[in-house]
This record gives structure tokens, C-alpha cells and sequence, in this order.
């Protein structure tokens, strides 16, 4: 089972986000929990939380960057839901093997992400820290797509983006990935 | 007659207790000088000594009564062990001590026995009057006291049974020729009668009074309950004070516990102020103009071994250095009991009417030494404390009330109640409705019944010791009045209080209730969320639009508060509210669409 955490506080109001998961909503096996929908006060149900990531091979985390970070509804989910004892520590290894896939779109261009752009660095350094998270929690780390530029890119880049995401998701089996575990800049710009 | 020496006690008690108050000498040695000063050794105003203290000796029975109402069975059984184990170890300890020294002044053993045992034991009365005067009887130490004490209530019974077999003339005396078996099984009857009328018959009786809502007839059923037992357990010749303990115990657990405690109280505390009275009164002075050597020997050299004893009791069991003195103190005095025994003890011929007298004005005037005895102590301490730069020990003050009330258990305080209780917070909960108590019962609330806009039931709930009071009373003029009651009886409680609507507010806030929550306020917001949602809002939008009509809300309604009694400026304040309001709501929408707009990428 593919478990996707979606987290956007206005999903009506979304353009890249929403398109990445009506794209995907018909596949088989998928279930999708929109945080921000089921939990509009934050009170984050952890134990439904923790027995659907039990159920899922694939965790995919689909929201857009927020401060170079997560939405706060998602930063919670990570706060209340991988425990310790559970997702890390003595005795947490609910998931340890699961394949993580992050998913999200960003507002300024892969060319920003650098030295002299306005976010001043790489966008790789805005990835180590998600990508630790899963890892910490004994998580595979599948290359994530991110979509740049999301502010600016015509409808059919974004549709583009979209059938991709699907694509990955149809095609994608329990497999251990390639070496190739760093993250690489998607094409979609 | 009766109003003239209720005028006599009453103007004594009222001139001699506040002036021992004053200068900090407590309000039981008030009631001893008071007691001098009219008896028969001071101005002479009263000559019946003896019967005044008969009667008066009910205040105990109704102070033991309602120390009883404070002790569950539940806490009893786990205070066994120091009733058990300190009580025999105080009256042992003490009684060989006291009864060697007997017999080292002369007395034949059979009287030093009866004396050193009668000595040990304490004055119910006077100790834990005392230690209610200083907020002392919940503390430790305070309740290793309260077990001795009980020990020893338990045990002057069959120290009185023993008595006339010591005797020379011990048949022909009273008319006690009826066999031992029987008086045991009319003991045995008596305390069965007893719990029979406290589990079965007392609360079925008393939600009948409390459901005709007559005040004087409940308090008359809370006196005849005790004076009713008293009885019974005088009928069968055994103290009435347990009887009355037992009674209390019976009902602590039952929801008219804070009510029975209140309606007691003032008889309770009347009548024990006579009692003291009545013991300044007995104190023969004449025997002090005679032998005063002797006698003061005899005070001096009792105090000192009983002290020893108890000093060593309380190290045996585990009081703290600091309180060992305090808890010895606490108990020096000799006990009524002792007048009782050693009356007895002549009768029998165990005792000499000599010494009789001379053991009733020792144990009189230690009676007086206690509060005297703890003045000096407090003068120590607080040298000591100074001293050592020491702070008093708050860590060993266990506060065993609750730290909450919760008034009215409705629909609205039920929540307050079952999310406090879930969660382990302990709460003394009050109502007025029998039948809803009685419902509330069954599903295992502890409520208590009583009409909570009464001081000195709150008093009696702890609201003088409790950090908050949740005002939940649906009735408006009753809830605000409860606010009115706690302004002025508790300023040190905290109120949260639940509005039955915004006039409802207006008034508690113009009586000083910060924390206000509209019952119906928050649960309206949310049922307009649920709208906005079936409309197809965005969930989380649909909490942001409420989130900022609540935050309007409030702040318009806390600027009405003080313009809401004149109705032109209201009227106005309304409309200018509902434009901002909708003026707010028209920002947002352009902010939130300058921040969300399709065109954006998310």
C-alpha cells in the first residue's frame, strides 16, 4: 500500500499540490490522509496515523515548501506521530525497511537555489533534513521529486509534473533502489 | 435561669477568647480563663459546675462527630497501622512511665496502674482544637496525633470496664451485677445499631429533608442523628464520642458529608467552648491555697515524664526532629477521661479521695499548660529557625483537600468534572438538586449535596485551602451570587465561571470574574465551521474564519462590558461592531486571496 500524508492548508486554493494528487487518486492502492483536512485543529489522531504507516510499503510525503521547510501541520505529524520507541529509539523499528518518497514544489526557480540566488544555497541543503527524518527512522530514501518554479510554470509543465508523479507511483515495487540515493533536480522547468 | 447563665458564658466567652486571640495565647486557653474567672474560685457568677460539663461534654461527642465526616473508611483502613501501632505504643510507654512514677509517690499498684494509664491518655479536645486553630491536624505529624488520640478513644473503654474488678467493693457499688457476656453483647449490639442506622437509614432520610429544601429541618436530623447515637452508645455504657466518631465515618463518603459538617459546626464549636469553660470553672484552687508544693510538683513532675514518653513515641514513629516537641506538646495534657476515671476509681476504692482531688487539678491544670507550653515552643523554634537561617519545612505540609471545587454539576460542570477526574485532579463537587446527586452516584461522581452560594458550606468544602472554584450554577442570580460570595469570603480564589448569556457576563465581570466562557459560545462557532464546510470551505479555512470571528467577538463584547447597562450606547456599540466585524472579514478575504490566489503555485 502507498500511504500519501498530504499537507496543504487550503487545498482548494492549490495549483501544483492539488494537480500531483488528483493525478495519482485513482491508482490502486493508495490512501491518502490530507492532514490538514482531518485535522484542522491539529488534533492529530496517532494512532490511526501509526497504523496506517504499519500498512504502507510507500510513504510519500506531498506538500508544498513552506519556509524551507514543511507546513506546520506536517511538522507536527512528525512531531506526534514518529515517537520514540516507535519510529526511532530502543525498540522503534515500525519502520524500518518502508521506502519514503518526498514530493513537493517549491515558489523560486533551481536557479535561485544558489550562492548568489536569493535562497543563498542549494536546494540539496533544504533536502538534508527531510530526508534525514525518514532515514533516522529506518526508512529507504527513494529520489524525490520536486517540482521548482511552481509560481511561474504553465499549466502544461504542471499537468507534466503531474503525470510523472503518477508514473513513479504506477511503476514503483518494493524493490532496493540503485545506489543512486542523492537527490537529483527533476526536469520539469 | 438558663438565659442568665447563658448570658454569664456567652459574655465571658465573647470578652476573654478574642482577648486571648489578640495576643496570640489561642482560643482554648481564652475559654479556661473565661471558665476561671466566673467559677466559684474567680468572680463566683456560676455554682453548678458540675452539671454545665455533663452537658457541655457533648461537644466533644459532636467535634468527634466531625472529625469523623473527615475521614473516609477508605483512609482509615490505611491509618490502622498508626493507630494501632502508635496508639498502644504512646499508651504503653507513657502508662508504665506514669504509673512507676505513681508508685514511687506512694500509691498501692492497682492505683498506679489505673492513674499512670488514666494520665497517658490525652485531651481529645483540646488537642485537636488546638491543632485546627493552627491548620495543623492535616499535616503528618498532625495525623500521627489524630491516631493516638483515636487509640486512646478506644482505649479508655476498657480501662473503665476494668476499674470496679480492681476494686475493694466492686459488685455492691453500682448496679452493675449483670454478667460480662452480656454487657459485651449489648456492646456489640449497640455499635451494630449504630452502623445499621449510619449505612442504611441516614441518607435515604436525609435526601428526603434536603428535597423539601428546609434548611432548620435537616440541621434538626443532623442533630438528632448525633444525639440519637450519643445515646445508644450511653444506654450500653460506651463513649459516646466513638459512637459519634463511628457515625461520622459512616457518612463520610455520603453526599450530605459538607452539609452535615456545616450544619454541626456552630453547635459543635459552642458547646466545646463551653466545655473548656466548664473545665477553667472545675479547677479547685482551694487545693492550690493549701498544698501548693504538692501540687505543683505533681503538675511539674507529670508534664515531664509525660512529655519524655511522647517525645520518645514520636521518634519511635518516624515524626521528624523538628515536630517531635510540637507533637509531644500537643498531647501533654491530661484528658476528661481522666476526671471520669479517677471519679470511678474512688468509687471503687481503688483511690483515695485525697488523691482524687489532687489528680483532677493536675490534670486541670495541664490542660491550661498546653497552649502555654506551645507558646514557649514557638518562641524556640522560631530562635532556632533564626538561628540556622533555616526555612520552615512546606515540603511536609500534605494537603489533602482538593485543590478544586466545582460548583453546579449539570450538563456544563459534568464536562469540567469527568475531564478533571480522567486525568486524576481531585474535586470537591457541590449541587443542590438530590435527585440529580443521587443519579450522579450511580455512575460512581463523588458529589457532595449543598447550595454552594453558602460561605460556610464553602468553607467546609475547602475553599479557604482550593487554588480555583468553578462557577458551573445554571441559575443566573444564584451563580452571581456565588461570584459575590467568593469576592468577598475567598479573594484568594480563583474563579472560572460559565455565562448563561452576554447579560449573564456583563454581570459577572462587573463582579470581578475574569475567566468567563459562554456555554453556548464555542459550541455555536463550531456548528458554524461544520457549515462553512458542508458550503465546501476548506476545513482549515473554515477554523481561520471562526478563529477571527471569535477574536472579534470577545474584544467587542469586553468594550461593551462597560456601556452594556444603558441601552442607547449599546445599541450603538452593536452596530459599530457588526461593521468592523464585517469590514474585518472583507480584509481578510483580500489578504488571503493576495496570499492564495490560483494564480499562485501551491
Amino acid at each position: 500500500m502507498i500511504l500519501i500524508i498530504h499537507a496543504h492548508p487550503y487545498p482548494q486554493r492549490s495549483r501544483a499540490i492539488r494537480a500531483m494528487l488528483d493525478a495519482v487518486r485513482d491508482l490502486p492502492g493508495i490512501e491518502v490522509h490530507s492532514l490538514y483536512d482531518q485535522y484542522p485543529d491539529f488534533d492529530i489522531d496517532v494512532a490511526a496515523e501509526q497504523a496506517a504507516l504499519v500498512r504502507a510499503d510507500l510513504v510519500v510525503w506531498l506538500h508544498p515548501m513552506y519556509w524551507y521547510s514543511v507546513p506546520a501541520m506536517l511538522k507536527h505529524w512528525f512531531d506526534v506521530v514518529l515517537l520514540r520507541g516507535w519510529a526511532f529509539g530502543e525498540a522503534g523499528d515500525a519502520l524500518h525497511g518502508k521506502f519514503c518518497l518526498w514530493v513537493t514544489t517549491t515558489g523560486g526557480r533551481e536557479s535561485s537555489f544558489t550562492e548568489t540566488g536569493a535562497h543563498q544555497v542549494p536546494f540539496a541543503e533544504f533536502v538534508a533534513p527531510i530526508r534525514q527524518t525518514a532515514i533516522f527512522c529506518g526508512m529507504e530514501w527513494e529520489p524525490p521529486l520536486v517540482v521548482h518554479g511552481a509560481h511561474a510554470i504553465s499549466a502544461d509543465e504542471i499537468a507534466a509534473a503531474a503525470l510523472a508523479f503518477r508514473e513513479r507511483l504506477r511503476a514503483w515495487t518494493p524493490a532496493p533502489q540503485a545506489a543512486d540515493d542523492s537527490w537529483r533536480p527533476n526536469d520539469f522547468e | 435561669m438558663i438565659l442568665n447563665d447563658a448570658l454569664i458564658y456567652l459574655a465571658a466567652a465573647v470578652i476573654c477568647v478574642p482577648i486571648a486571640w489578640r495576643f496570640k495565647l489561642g482560643a482554648v486557653l481564652g475559654y479556661l480563663i473565661a471558665g476561671i474567672l466566673i467559677g466559684p474560685w474567680g468572680i463566683n457568677l456560676v455554682s453548678d459546675v458540675d452539671s454545665i460539663m455533663h452537658f457541655s461534654e457533648f461537644g466533644v461527642v459532636l467535634m468527634l462527630f466531625v472529625i469523623g465526616l473527615e475521614l473516609e473508611p477508605k483512609r482509615l483502613v490505611t491509618m490502622r497501622k498508626s493507630v494501632f501501632g502508635g496508639g498502644s505504643l504512646q499508651l504503653g510507654f507513657t502508662g508504665s512511665a506514669l504509673a512507676a512514677t505513681a508508685t514511687a509517690a506512694g500509691l498501692g499498684w492497682k492505683a498506679a496502674v489505673v492513674v499512670g494509664l488514666a494520665l497517658a491518655l490525652s485531651s481529645t479536645a483540646i488537642a485537636i482544637a488546638t491543632m485546627t486553630e493552627r491548620n495543623f491536624l492535616t499535616t503528618p505529624t498532625g495525623q500521627s496525633g489524630f491516631a493516638v488520640l483515636l487509640f486512646q478513644d478506644i482505649a479508655a473503654i476498657p480501662l473503665l470496664a476494668v476499674i470496679p474488678l480492681l476494686g475493694i467493693a466492686a459488685a455492691s457499688t453500682d448496679g452493675t451485677d449483670e454478667p460480662g457476656w452480656l454487657a459485651a453483647a449489648e456492646a456489640f449490639g449497640a455499635i451494630a445499631m449504630v452502623i445499621v442506622i449510619g449505612v442504611y437509614f441516614t441518607r435515604p432520610l436525609l435526601r428526603l429533608v434536603a428535597r423539601t429544601n428546609l434548611r432548620e429541618v435537616f440541621t434538626s436530623v443532623a442533630l438528632l442523628l448525633v444525639i440519637g447515637i450519643a445515646q445508644i452508645m450511653s444506654f450500653v455504657g460506651l463513649s459516646m464520642g466513638l459512637g459519634a466518631f463511628l457515625a461520622g465515618v459512616l457518612l463520610a463518603s455520603s453526599e450530605y458529608r459538607h452539609a452535615l459538617e456545616t450544619d454541626i459546626e456552630p453547635f459543635k464549636g459552642l458547646l466545646l467552648g463551653l466545655f473548656f469553660i466548664s473545665v477553667g470553672m472545675g479547677i479547685d484552687f482551694g487545693l492550690l491555697e493549701s498544698q501548693p508544693g504538692k501540687v505543683a510538683i505533681l503538675v511539674i513532675g507529670f508534664l515531664a515524664v509525660k512529655l519524655a514518653m511522647l517525645w520518645l513515641t514520636a521518634r519511635i514513629i518516624g515524626v521528624t526532629s523538628r515536630q517531635r516537641w510540637l507533637f509531644a506538646i500537643l498531647l501533654s495534657q491530661g484528658g476528661e477521661f481522666g476526671f471520669v476515671v479517677f471519679g470511678a476509681a474512688q468509687t471503687a476504692g481503688v483511690l483515695s479521695r485525697e488523691w482524687a482531688d489532687l489528680l483532677n487539678i493536675t490534670v486541670a491544670l495541664s490542660m491550661t499548660t498546653t497552649p502555654l507550653l506551645l507558646l514557649l515552643h514557638d518562641q524556640w523554634i522560631t530562635r532556632v529557625e533564626c538561628a540556622g537561617g533555616a526555612k520552615a519545612d512546606a515540603d511536609e505540609i500534605s494537603d489533602t483537600s482538593p485543590r478544586v471545587i466545582i460548583a453546579g454539576f449539570g450538563r456544563f460542570g459534568q464536562i469540567i468534572g469527568r475531564l478533571l477526574f480522567a486525568n486524576g485532579i481531585n474535586a470537591v463537587v457541590l449541587d443542590h438538586d438530590p435527585d440529580q446527586i443521587e443519579l450522579l452516584r450511580k455512575f460512581g461522581y463523588k458529589v457532595f449535596y449543598g447550595d454552594a452560594t453558602r460561605p460556610d458550606l464553602l468553607h467546609a468544602a475547602g475553599a479557604a485551602r482550593a487554588t480555583l472554584i468553578v462557577n458551573a450554577i445554571d441559575d443566573v442570580k444564584e451563580s452571581l451570587l456565588l461570584a459575590e460570595i467568593v469576592r468577598d469570603h475567598f479573594p484568594g480564589l480563583k474563579m472560572i465561571a460559565r455565562a448563561r448569556n452576554v447579560m449573564h457576563l456583563v454581570e459577572l465581570r462587573s463582579r470581578g470574574v475574569d475567566v468567563i466562557e459562554r456555554e453556548s459560545f464555542e459550541a455555536a462557532l463550531k456548528a458554524g465551521r461544520h457549515t462553512l464546510e458542508a458550503l465546501g470551505i476548506d476545513r482549515f479555512r473554515a477554523r481561520d474564519m471562526a478563529n477571527i470571528f471569535r477574536r472579534h467577538n470577545v474584544r467587542d463584547l469586553e468594550a461593551l462590558v462597560p456601556v452594556f447597562k444603558d441601552e442607547a450606547s449599546r445599541v450603538s456599540a452593536v452596530k459599530a461592531g457588526r461593521d468592523e466585524l464585517a469590514a474585518l472579514f472583507a480584509h481578510d478575504r483580500e489578504q488571503f486571496e493576495a496570499e492564495h490566489s490560483s494564480k499562485d503555485w501551491h
